[in-house]
Parts: C-alpha cells; structure tokens; sequence
C-alpha cells in the first residue's frame, strides 16, 4: 500500500473504544483489509491498545491448545470403519 | 459426486479433531465417541451430496453439530436460549494483566499457558450455555470462519458475532473466578468498567 493509499483511504481510528470494540473481529481476521489495517495503525501507536490486543491474542492460542487436546481412544478408528459395509437395520443400506 | 469408496480414505484423518469437538460439546468422554461414531455414519451414507473440493472437515463439523443439537442436547435437558451475566469487556486483562507484568522475561503466552491450567479452561468452556458454547468452540477451537460457523448454526453471522463476544467474556470472567479459587490473584476492582483505559473517550 502506498502513502497515497494510507492517507487517503484507510479510515484513521484515533479513538481507544472504537479500537477495542473490533478486537474480537480483528483477532478472528475476519475485518476487511482497510478496517484492518486502520486498526493497526492505531496499535502502532498505542501501547494500551497494543497490550490488550496482545493478551487476547495469546489467550487466543492458549484455549485453542488446551481445549483440542483430548486423546481419541485408540478403537474408536476400528469401531468407525467396521461401520462402514455394515447394515445395521437391514434396510439395505449401509448404516 | 463424491464416491462413497474413497469415504474412509479422505475422512479419517479429521476423527481426533472431531473427538476433541465431541468432548467439547457432549462434556462427556462416553457420548463423544458415539456422535462422533454416529456423524461418520451420516456422513458415511451421504457422501454423494459432498461437492468435491469443498471443505470436508468443515462439511463433517457441520454433521456433528447438527447431530448434537438434534439429538444430544434434547438429551442432556439442559436450558436452551439461557441468558449469560453481563460481564465487562477486557475482564481477565484487567485483573491479570498485573500478575503477568510480574512474570519478567516470559512472553505473555508462556505465562498465560502456564497460569490457566487445562482442566480450568475446559471446564470455563464447557460451562458456557449451548448457545453460547457451540459458537466458541467453532471459532476458538475448530477455526472456523463466521459464515461456515453462521451455516453450522443457522443463524445470522451478527448473532455469531455477538454470541461469540459474550460467551468469551463469560469464559474470561470463569477463569478468572478460577484463578481467585486458586489464590492466584486478590479481588481487586478492575481499572475501569466501561471497557475503555480510563481516558475520556467522548462517549
């Protein structure tokens, strides 16, 4: 993006609310690249901002992690694929 | 259309996200393996409506959710449309955003990892209404974009949007309940309640 671009498209957000009320939508990349990059913008210049938008950034991570760690026990693979050619209530289908 | 033959082969690999979702959901080891079961049948026998190279984890999640809300929720009796607390916005930075500038040296990552142990933030998630609780887990544990989480729902994505925002200050507000349980901080009010830093933002 050039400066020309920066100046005179990004939406400049000088506001600390208005900031903080796209951090979910920011974090979940799911902002239009001009609203993102306004957003970064702002960051660049605000260590309160930057602060929060980090903390939630890493919590982020640390739910994903911990929440998507659960062992699948080993026959449930087995238990799946014999389903798989079975037909259970004899409708004539599989299943 | 998807051949039914090569199911198995292109399938497979998603089971142990699909078990970690099915935990998540059911909060039960005994009932996640039985939907996920049950959604690789379904899937199984409607594999020809899969529009190849199309997301099939994604199509797969949509299975289990669809599942789940049909028949495991019914199940587990609990209260659909339960309303959460309002809670305010940046709850567990404020009160933990001291305790980490304490921690010297470790980036906020490492400390948070090692300040939120696994079962309390299993537990955080797992507490949160249905409505609440399918949103975050898509988004927060599966990945999933607002639109594939608004088709896995059927809902509009504002009320992903707002589901999402609320059950994680739910989430946020649990684990930070945890960490007080744990005397790991002291009940202190937060620095400011209108979600801002305290600055006069002209509101």
């Amino acid at each position: 993006m050039s400066d020309d671009a920066t100046t005179t498209d990004t939406p400049v957000i000088s506001d600390c609310a208005q900031t903080l009320q796209e951090l979910d939508v920011f974090l979940d990349g799911e902002l239009s690249d001009h609203q993102h990059a306004a957003i970064r913008h702002h960051l660049a210049g605000c260590m309160d901002c930057l602060g929060a938008f980090d903390f939630h950034a890493e919590l982020k991570i640390v739910v994903a992690q911990k929440c998507n760690n659960d062992e699948m026990p080993p026959e449930l693979l087995g238990k799946i694929e014999r389903c798989f050619g079975t037909d259970f209530d004899g409708d004539g289908q599989i299943g | 259309m998807a051949d039914q033959a090569t199911f198995a082969d292109e399938a497979m690999q998603y089971a142990p996200q699909l078990y970690s979702g099915a935990v998540r959901m059911t909060r039960n080891r005994s009932d996640a393996e039985d939907l996920v079961q049950e959604t690789y049948l379904k899937g199984y026998r409607s594999y020809h409506t899969f529009t190849e190279g199309t997301n099939l984890r994604a199509w797969l999640f949509r299975i289990m959710t669809n599942t789940y809300i049909n028949s495991y929720r019914a199940k587990q009796r609990r209260p659909d449309e339960t309303e959460l607390g309002e809670f305010e916005d940046l709850y567990l930075y404020k009160n933990l955003g001291a305790l980490q500038d304490a921690s010297v040296g470790r980036s906020a990552e490492e400390s948070l990892m090692e300040l939120l142990p696994d079962d309390e933030v299993k537990q955080a998630l797992e507490d949160l209404p249905d409505n609440f609780r399918l949103p975050v887990i898509l988004a927060d544990v599966e990945g999933f974009s607002y639109k594939e989480i608004a088709e896995m729902l059927d809902i509009p994505i504002g009320t992903v949007m707002s589901r999402l925002h609320r059950g994680r200050k739910a989430m946020q507000k649990a684990l930070y309940d945890f960490a007080l349980e744990r005397g790991l901080v002291t009940a202190q009010p937060a620095a400011a309640a209108d979600g801002t830093f305290g600055q006069d933002n002209g509101r």
